[in-house]
């Protein structure tokens, strides 16, 4: 009987409870990102591929439900968009495994690879690049208006999206304050599942789409997205778990971590102001790009199309590769964790005033 | 000045006994959980639905042990904050 299955020992638990710590934190506020790191960490522990994948997952819908439950209690989550864009996500999973084995079947495991890190740095440019401008552009308006928080503005693709109207096809989402075509949720929330499916982290379009095309703010954007993730991550886990490869231990492992950090992203999230959330989200998509560089070369070299570099050369490449998007995790963590603090400060500060104004 | 009233200790005591149960069970009999993903491979494919119960009742407990435990040391969220109010006010 083939065993897929590895032997946990107490270091192995305690370095997948502190990834998913990180991981969930960044889930908690930006509504994804904290998992991209789990899957490559798990594979360095020795999990095979499919089962580092298929558990991966299974900890993320168990730890978005959690996360989404907790930011409807501030009111942040439109459960409807959730939904329906969950389940167009869903049918872009689908889909995007299916992309993914035509390519492994035409060009081999590398092919694959090298598609991956293709998605990765151009979804990541575009999107991480425009949502960084976007958040620099807000501090600099709040900065301008004496530290005030910038009005959520809705953008003009937005605003135009939200003019067209399409009989039979309109429906009223809370996040938008507004009426949207439902023909404009389902290619977001399918290109969200192909995501998914290609990068393992699909709020890197969902959220943004949600933001620049449909005009939710970004806090409702990212609480949302939680939904999405549900959604996804429950269609998901069933689909390997008929295949017999979730690890259930290795994944109850990383939600112990997980749940703790979503805990703490989510009530990050009330203190803090939309530019953070996109600030955060922007600075990730940004470092996680940089990780892909130091992969391209070593999978261009197997594929012979550049000169064949040594296997020692690729090995380190990977490796600083993985250490940039420990780096990115890292860098995610911190920030939030500052933001949290200085935004408890100042709300700290505000109440002082509150009652010294009513005394 | 009213002071935020302090959170009581018993949900987050009595949701943390309940999760480290589970985990301690999770353990003692994992060679038996490792044993029906075997079987789901091998097309009993009724045990697929052992991960799912499991991640579920995990969240519920551990999700409601977690959020206690943030609270009871003081971590909670601000409660003037509404997004609502800023999109309304944009719209206006």
């Amino acid at each position: 009987m083939e065993n897929l299955f590895i032997d946990i020992n107490v270091y192995t638990a305690l370095a997948l409870f502190v990834v998913g710590f990180i991981g969930g934190m960044v889930s908690g506020f930006i509504g994804s990102g904290g998992a991209f790191v789990l899957t490559p960490a798990m594979m360095t522990l020795g999990v095979p591929g499919i089962v580092a994948v298929a558990s991966n997952i299974c900890h993320k819908f168990p730890k978005s439900l959690v996360g989404a439950m907790k930011r409807h209690k501030y009111g942040q989550v439109d459960v409807k968009l959730g939904v329906i864009m969950g389940i167009f996500a869903e049918l872009g999973v689908l889909v995007g495994k299916h992309v993914m084995t035509d390519i492994k079947h035409e060009f081999g495991e590398v092919g694959t690879s090298l598609y991956v890190s293709v998605v990765f740095v151009v979804v990541l440019a575009i999107v991480g690049g425009f949502v960084f401008r976007d958040a620099m552009r807000m501090f600099k308006q709040e900065q301008a208006g004496g530290g005030v928080e910038a009005p959520h503005e809705v953008p003009k693709l937005a605003r135009w999206v939200q003019s067209v109207h399409i009989p039979g096809t309109m429906m009223y989402f809370n996040a938008l304050k507004a009426k949207v075509s439902i023909l404009f949720i389902v290619p977001l929330g399918f290109a969200t599942g192909m995501l998914a499916a290609t990068i393992a982290v699909g709020g890197f379009i969902g959220v943004p789409a949600m933001i620049y095309v449909l005009g939710a703010p970004a806090l409702m954007a990212s609480a949302t997205e939680l939904v999405i993730a549900f959604v996804m991550g429950a269609g998901g886990t069933m689909l390997y778990s008929l295949d017999g490869v979730v690890d259930i231990r290795l994944a109850m492992i990383i939600l112990a971590g997980s749940l703790f950090g979503i805990q703490i992203g989510a009530i990050g999230t009330t203190y803090v102001k939309d530019s953070v959330v996109k600030f955060v989200m922007g600075l990730i998509m940004i470092i996680v790009l940089f990780s892909r560089f130091f992969y391209v070369p070593g999978y261009l070299s197997q594929l012979g199309l550049i000169e064949t570099m040594q296997e020692s050369t690729i090995t380190t490449l990977k490796l600083l590769g993985d250490a940039t998007l420990v780096i990115a995790l890292a860098v995610g963590g911190i920030t939030i964790i500052v933001a949290l603090i200085k935004g408890m400060a100042t709300h700290r500060r505000e109440q002082l005033l509150l009652a010294g104004g009513e005394a | 000045m009213s002071h935020p009233s302090k959170p009581s200790l018993l949900p987050t005591i009595s949701f943390g006994i309940a999760s480290a149960v589970l985990y301690f069970l999770l353990f003692q009999y994992s060679d038996h959980f490792v044993e029906w993903a075997e079987r789901t491979r091998q097309d009993e494919k009724i045990f697929f639905l052992v991960p799912v119960v499991v991640a579920f009742v995990f969240s519920y407990f551990h999700g409601h042990f977690t959020g206690h435990f943030w609270e009871s040391l003081g971590l909670r969220a601000a409660k003037t904050k509404t997004v609502t109010k800023s999109v309304k006010k944009t719209q206006a």
